[in-house]
């Protein structure tokens, strides 16, 4: 599974566990119209850090936290291996 | 019997009541006899008056020691098997102890400590003693960190709540705690062991889970006391088939529904209660009637222990609390009032009360705060569920989200394993505020127990 689809399959799964109803997820929808609050946020976040191994957003200390939902993906394709 | 008629253990012990038995894995000593022997090599005299350190590898001799001093000695310091010795010094200098009885005499060669009395095994002849004083139990706290706090109670204190209860009905016990008797919680039972006429079985750190319920077994132990922690292990060893005792009590953790009716099905024929205690507290009371938390009517005067909940905490006051903190700079154990407070928080529902969890174990999911024991209580309700522990998690966004480990019941089919996760967010979304919903759930083989039987919570 390529990382982009593994990151939208959390999203979804987290959407509906908290029961936020999701617009059509592009690359340039704001992390604020998904719907998800802090808390989604950080749940995704540790779910994908169990997934992958990796929190992009921890890694180093003055990482912008992403605006947009591309932006997010792309912060965990960029991770060096 | 002594002047002003102090009872000390010698005097619950004699010959009348034959067939007693003390042991251990490896070694069997009849109470009937011990009066007239010693554990001391016979230099009990020497301790008289002296403020003893009780440091012994094993459970059985430190019992027989306890017999043996107590009435004797003017204070016994009992030290746990995990005492980190890095602190025997600071302990020594704060209980004035100026004697250790040992079975490593060979340690204590260079030591500040003027009398040093070897126990040994096989017990020998002796004189009976009789009983001179009463001698000050000191226990040691089992809190995580740091040198543990000295806890000052009498003969008379830890044995309140056992002769309030009164003689057991039927034949005399055959007590066994999964505990070791150097703590609150074992010494509990030892104590019920010797003053119900009764023999009792030690638990054995070497020994495996299956070993020690077949000799448990074998000995014919029919009271048995663990935390929860001690009973999840046991139900998940399956060694708990072969085993029957007539009552089963529950001490020193929460006690959850789930841990509650699960030994409720594992033993169809045991009455299974669980005590609330603590070191410092107590004995507070019993609850027999197999649900979870405490009926509201316990607060206020019961058997003469008082409680009442202020700011969330339970506060108990009565003859069966420590006396005092002990060391020179020993806090006050409790208010103004003579109010021990437990430190644990409980919770109104209906017409009972809860408990929620530490008020130390608190952690912080957001800025709100969130006991972990409230959301492991949920999580174990699932049937496939044994044992969980929640924790805070570190998150970049939140500041801190609950992850959850848990333990499901063996032979679980791991199809299922996606299906359950399901099952166990949905009940904690149910039941609990969305911030305290675990946020991801681990499936793990094993959680770590503490040598004091509690799960460990080191970063909680």
């Amino acid at each position: 599974m390529s990382v982009r689809s593994r990151v939208i399959e959390a999203i979804q799964q987290i959407a509906t566990e908290q029961h936020v109803t999701l617009p059509a997820l592009s690359d340039d929808l704001s992390l604020h119209e998904t719907g998800f609050d802090s808390l989604a946020f950080a749940i995704l976040v540790a779910r994908l850090e169990d997934e992958t191994g990796v929190d992009p957003f921890t890694i180093s200390e003055d990482a912008a936290f992403p605006a947009t939902v591309g932006d997010f993906v792309r912060a965990y394709e960029n991770v060096p291996a | 019997m002594s002047p002003r008629e102090i009872f000390a253990l010698r005097d619950h012990l004699g010959a009348e009541l034959t067939g007693r038995i003390l042991s251990d894995a490896h070694h069997v000593v009849s109470l009937t006899e011990i009066l007239s022997q010693t554990v001391l090599g016979g230099r009990l005299r020497e301790l008289s008056g002296r403020a003893v350190l009780l440091k012994l590898s094993d459970q059985l001799r430190s019992g027989l020691a306890m017999i043996e001093l107590d009435g004797i000695a003017r204070r016994m310091l009992l030290c746990p098997p995990d005492l980190n010795p890095a602190y025997l010094e600071a302990l020594i200098a704060d209980a004035d102890i100026d004697a250790v009885v040992t079975d490593e005499p060979d340690r204590w060669g260079e030591a500040d400590v003027s009398l040093v009395v070897t126990a040994r095994l096989p017990l020998q002849t002796t004189a009976p003693a009789k009983t001179e004083r009463a001698t000050e139990w000191l226990m040691l706290t089992s809190g995580t960190s740091g040198v543990p706090k000295i806890v000052g109670h009498t003969l008379e204190a830890l044995t309140g709540a056992i002769l309030a209860e009164g003689p057991a009905r039927g034949p005399a016990p055959v007590w066994a705690t999964f505990y070791d008797i150097r703590r609150y919680g074992g010494l509990q039972i030892f104590l019920r062991a010797v003053l119900s006429g009764g023999s009792m079985v030690l638990s054995d750190p070497h020994e495996t889970l299956g070993d020690h319920v077949a000799r448990l077994n074998a000995r014919g132990v029919s009271h048995i006391s663990g935390t929860p922690s001690h009973w999840r292990k046991l139900l998940m060893s399956g060694s708990a088939a072969q085993f029957a005792p007539r009552y089963v009590r529950l001490s020193g953790e929460i006690a959850d529904q789930a841990v509650l009716d699960g030994l409720r099905a594992a033993f169809p024929n045991s009455s299974v209660g669980h005590a609330y205690a603590s070191t410092e507290a107590g004995v507070g009371f019993a609850v027999n009637d197999g649900l979870e938390g405490f009926p509201a009517d316990y607060l206020g005067d019961r058997n003469g222990v008082e409680m009442k909940v202020v700011d969330g905490s339970l506060r108990i006051r009565s003859t069966r609390t420590a006396h005092a903190y002990i060391g020179r700079n020993a806090a006050a154990l409790t208010d103004d009032d003579g109010f021990v407070d437990s430190g644990d928080i409980v919770k109104l529902r209906g017409d009972r009360y809860y408990f929620i969890g530490r008020r130390g174990g608190i952690i912080n999911i957001g800025g709100l705060k969130v006991h972990p024991e409230e959301i492991e209580a949920v999580i174990n309700r699932h049937d496939d569920v044994r044992m969980s522990r929640a924790k805070s998690r570190r998150s970049p966004i939140t500041g801190g989200i609950v992850v959850a480990d848990v333990i499901l019941a063996d032979g679980t089919d791991q199809a299922r394993v996606k299906e359950i996760r399901e099952q166990i967010l949905d009940q904690c979304r149910a039941q609990l505020a969305s911030h305290k919903v675990p946020a991801v759930i681990r499936f793990v083989e094993a959680l770590d127990v503490t040598p004091a039987g509690k799960l460990a919570r080191t970063d909680a």
